[in-house]
């Protein structure tokens, strides 16, 4: 081999690798895109519900309402033979078999639905309402297009005669699509149309509040000692090896301390936020514990020394000025810490947090799920309208998440002092 | 009620704050000059007044509820099924019970309302106690002039000290929480059987007391529990993700310190960071309805039976998720090699990849191998993926087209939904979790070790 051919093979060589490093750099940046990108197209749809508009006739007779009709008899009223005899209106049936199926295009709520918008409406009595009724998932997903309609009837979820109401609709223009106000306000449900994240976002809320409570006073102190008070000695050493170990360990295993020790011993209440709070402070602690001694360290001697000079207390000098100098480093450490915690969810399955749980959490101490749980339990269902429901609880989850690490690198660039 | 309790004992520190303040002021009369500014009189008297009645409170409510079982269990010895007996009494004092009212449950729920309400008064009654008392000695501290700054910094100074603890009190829960239940579990199951043993099918020691265990029944356990499968299941997943992980993420690593501009390290580096930042259900939602049945039909296509719960898949996510975690250790290590070593590489006439490949990674070696292991680590303690993508019957192969189960699938698996304690099912995800715990305590410390080494040698 010539001179020439060698220094061409490295140069080769040189231009490979570089194109290896090009190529994982990309790939990685591909993943992401995909990942985003995959869950946008999949959960977007969500965020709108179908609706079929029914002409309901404001039948009094069928509200079995005995005396005089006032507001609050209304509000006790039974909406539902009202509402069953205005919706078979809208195709006629042949028999109880085809009824069930008309019924079955509506979601299993259009009684309350009915009956929230004529409860309030007295003077409408004997006139004829139109009201725009939530439509069944399967109507749902086939007017959003996510059902193919060409499979042989026995495959598909609905039935040609509802087919063949919906086309009916469809040419009525009675289908209309609707901002999905009840994604957000809903608790959980069999029923994808009807599931909401109300109460995970709730139960999120109340698990993230009570981590916070817990783990920043304690890590801010806690990292206070290490970095400016502790002596070296073993017992310090010992409390940063356990602190380095600590962060390491996987989260299940925070999962296994919460239901061997707060669950079985001290006998806390299971499924709630509380429960899930304790439980993810103590894995977040020391993960926001090693940004904060971080942001401690990197005050500068000189500002104690001054501080010292003129006569300030050790404590003093700690609490008047390194501990507000490093604030930021601190909030932002923390934040970020509250985002792992936020998108944590193993820890929280094996603390009963995967219960079923239809009503809106109000107080900590309520059963609740989580918005990474949610995830976990939607996903496991087989309703194509819980794809799109799953999918868009992780496009908020991720809205938090990406709010949460602004905020954080904010406050870092912001405020922040650049010392040297 | 407790909430009304917490906010009366922060209401009496916080005016003791004002009343310590204002004393201290009344002091300074004449030649008598005070000791300490007048506000750390007041700090003294709040702290006084607050911590000691907090720790009793939050002693009290911790323990009460077990307590009073405990009292309440006692007196009904001849019971079977103590724990669904209490609850029962629970609920029918709460008014939501719905079944047969025993006689025994009208007893012990009349007893329950009793300690109760006992407990409850003596909790209000202590607080109140303490807090009169340490405000009284406070106080007499306070008139005689005391060093208040001085006493006020060394009770901060211990309650600094003790929040350092609960890293050392958590450490403690893990262990004490899995070696207890896996002690039992061990009683039940020999240790090798567990270690050793082929055959994982916990669901035949479905619901049955371990101190009841006939040896018929025994022998039928001792092969239930084999976690081989499982072991050789988590390192076959976590081989495919650092597979995945390994060349992508040390070459972006390589490329982002050695090669990239300044703007571009500034955009990507934070973008493939994105990746440690998304849960890991997302991930696992990703793998099992997307990258799954991707595969699935791709093996279709090629006449390859896959299954849809593949280890590839649940693989290939999780090492997808792993990158960031060695790219970015690994650019910062490389960014520490001291740039004389390059310099000296490059004057001697070689290429940047030459420089790279032979001299700086053999420098940057021990740290890069540590945060291979870190992500090792993660990758066997990731539980959500593996959840969602990977299957649940524990079988031994080494093929990625089939589906494999893990240790944390496991756990979940057993630990979801009601489990009842003292079932060797139950306890056996404890001593899996203790496994699982050693194992990645093992691998941090010697990634942490390695690191460490490496740093001090070119600070």
């Amino acid at each position: 081999m010539t001179k020439e051919e060698r220094l061409k093979k490295r140069y080769n060589s040189e231009k490979r690798f570089k194109f290896y490093g090009i190529l994982s750099v990309s790939l990685a940046m591909i993943f992401v895109l995909v990942l985003i990108q995959n869950i946008v197209s999949k959960g977007s749809s969500a965020f709108s519900r179908t609706t079929i508009e029914v002409d309901i006739i404001y039948n009094a007779n069928l509200l079995e309402i005995e005396g005089p009709i006032t507001k609050e008899a209304l509000n006790n009223a039974e909406f539902y033979d009202l509402s069953v005899e205005s919706i078979l209106k809208i195709f006629p049936s042949q028999n109880a078999k085809e009824e069930r199926q008309v019924l079955r295009l509506f979601s299993p709520d259009f009684e309350y639905e009915v009956k929230r918008v004529l409860s309030k409406k007295p003077n409408k009595i004997n006139d004829i309402v139109p009201i725009r009724l939530t439509a069944s998932d399967d109507v749902d997903q086939l007017n959003k297009g996510n059902f193919p309609r060409d499979l042989p009837e026995d495959r598909r979820r609905v039935s040609n005669f509802q087919l063949n109401i919906y086309d009916n609709l469809v040419e009525q223009d009675k289908i209309g699509k609707k901002f999905n106000d009840y994604f957000f306000t809903k608790g959980d449900s069999r029923d994808p149309e009807l599931a909401g994240i109300g109460g995970s976002l709730m139960g999120s809320f109340f698990t993230i509040v009570i981590c916070l409570i817990l783990s920043f006073p304690i890590a801010i102190m806690a990292s206070i000692y290490l970095e400016e008070f502790a002596p070296k000695n073993k017992i310090t050493d010992f409390i940063e090896i356990n602190i380095n170990n600590l962060a390491a360990v996987p989260s299940i295993v925070y999962g296994l301390l919460g239901l061997g020790i707060l669950l079985s011993v001290m006998e806390f209440p299971r499924s709630t936020p509380l429960v899930a709070g304790i439980t993810l402070s103590l894995m977040t602690l020391p993960r926001i514990i090693i940004p904060c001694r971080a942001s401690l360290k990197a005050v500068p001697p000189s500002i104690r020394e001054a501080a010292l000079s003129v006569g300030a207390s050790k404590f003093q000098t700690v609490f008047h000025h390194v501990v507000p100098l490093a604030m930021p480093g601190t909030l932002s450490g923390t934040i970020i810490g509250l985002a792992q915690a936020l998108g944590e969810t193993a820890p929280l399955i094996l603390i009963g947090m995967v219960a079923f749980v239809v009503d809106i959490p109000g107080t900590p101490v309520d059963p609740s799920a989580s918005l990474p749980v949610q995830v976990f339990l939607w996903s496991e269902q087989a309703e194509r309208g819980f794809v799109e429901k799953t999918s868009a609880t992780i496009m908020m989850l991720l809205g938090f998440l990406i709010v949460m690490n602004f905020i954080a690198v904010y406050l870092r660039q912001k405020f922040e002092k650049k010392w040297n | 009620m407790n909430l009304l309790l917490l906010a009366i004992i922060l209401a009496f520190s916080l005016s003791s704050y004002f009343f310590g303040r204002s004393e201290a002021r009344k002091l300074v009369t004449g030649n008598i000059k005070l000791n300490a500014l007048p506000a750390y009189y007041g700090y003294f008297l709040a702290l006084w007044c607050g911590l000691p009645a907090l720790i009793i409170f939050g002693g009290w409510s911790l323990f009460e509820s077990t307590i009073i079982k405990t009292l309440i269990l006692s007196d009904f010895s001849n019971i079977q099924s103590r724990d669904l007996f209490y609850e029962r009494t629970l609920s029918f004092f709460n008014g939501n019970f719905s079944g047969e009212i025993t006689n025994e449950i009208k007893v012990a729920s009349e007893r329950y309302a009793y300690l109760n309400n006992l407990a409850h008064n003596s909790k209000i009654a202590l607080v109140a106690s303490a807090i009169i008392a340490s405000v009284v000695f406070a106080y007499k501290k306070i008139k005689n002039n005391n060093k208040a700054r001085d006493d006020v910094e060394k009770i901060l100074k211990i309650l600094l000290f003790t929040s350092s603890l609960v890293a050392i009190l958590t450490t403690l829960g893990i262990i004490a929480s899995l070696l207890f239940e896996s002690i039992k579990f061990f009683s039940t199951i020999n240790i090798i059987d567990f270690l050793f043993g082929t055959s994982w099918s916990p669901q035949r020691a479905f619901v049955r007391d371990a101190s009841t265990i006939t040896p018929e029944e025994f022998l039928e356990l001792k092969d239930a529990f084999g976690s081989v499968p499982l072991f050789a299941g988590t390192a076959f997943i976590a081989l495919i993700a650092m597979c995945v992980a390994v060349p992508i993420g040390l070459f972006a690593g390589i490329y982002l310190a050695e090669y990239a501009s300044t703007s571009v390290r500034k955009y990507s580096k934070p973008i493939i960071e994105i990746l440690a930042g998304i849960p890991t259900v997302v991930y696992g939602f990703f793998a099992a309805l997307t990258v799954g049945p991707f595969f699935r039909s791709l093996g279709e296509s090629l006449g390859l039976t896959v299954s849809s719960e593949s280890a590839l898949a649940a693989g290939l996510i999780m090492g997808i998720m792993i990158i960031p975690y060695i790219s970015s250790l690994s650019d910062d290590i490389i960014n520490s090699v001291p740039q004389s070593l390059r310099e000296g590489s490059y004057a001697i006439g070689a290429t940047k990849s030459e420089t790279i490949k032979k001299v700086v990674i053999p420098a940057a070696l021990p740290g890069i191998i540590g945060s291979i292991l870190l992500a090792v680590s993660r990758a066997i303690g990731e539980t959500m993926i593996v959840v969602m993508a990977a299957g649940l019957a524990a079988n031994l192969t080494i093929n990625p087209l089939e589906s494999t189960t893990t240790i944390t699938t496991q756990i979940v698996m057993i630990l979801v939904g009601d489990q009842e304690f003292d079932s060797p099912k139950t306890q056996a995800a404890f001593a899996l979790g203790l496994t699982l715990f050693i194992a990645t305590l093992f691998l941090n410390y010697i990634a942490l070790r390695v690191v460490k080494k490496y740093r001090e040698k070119y600070d």
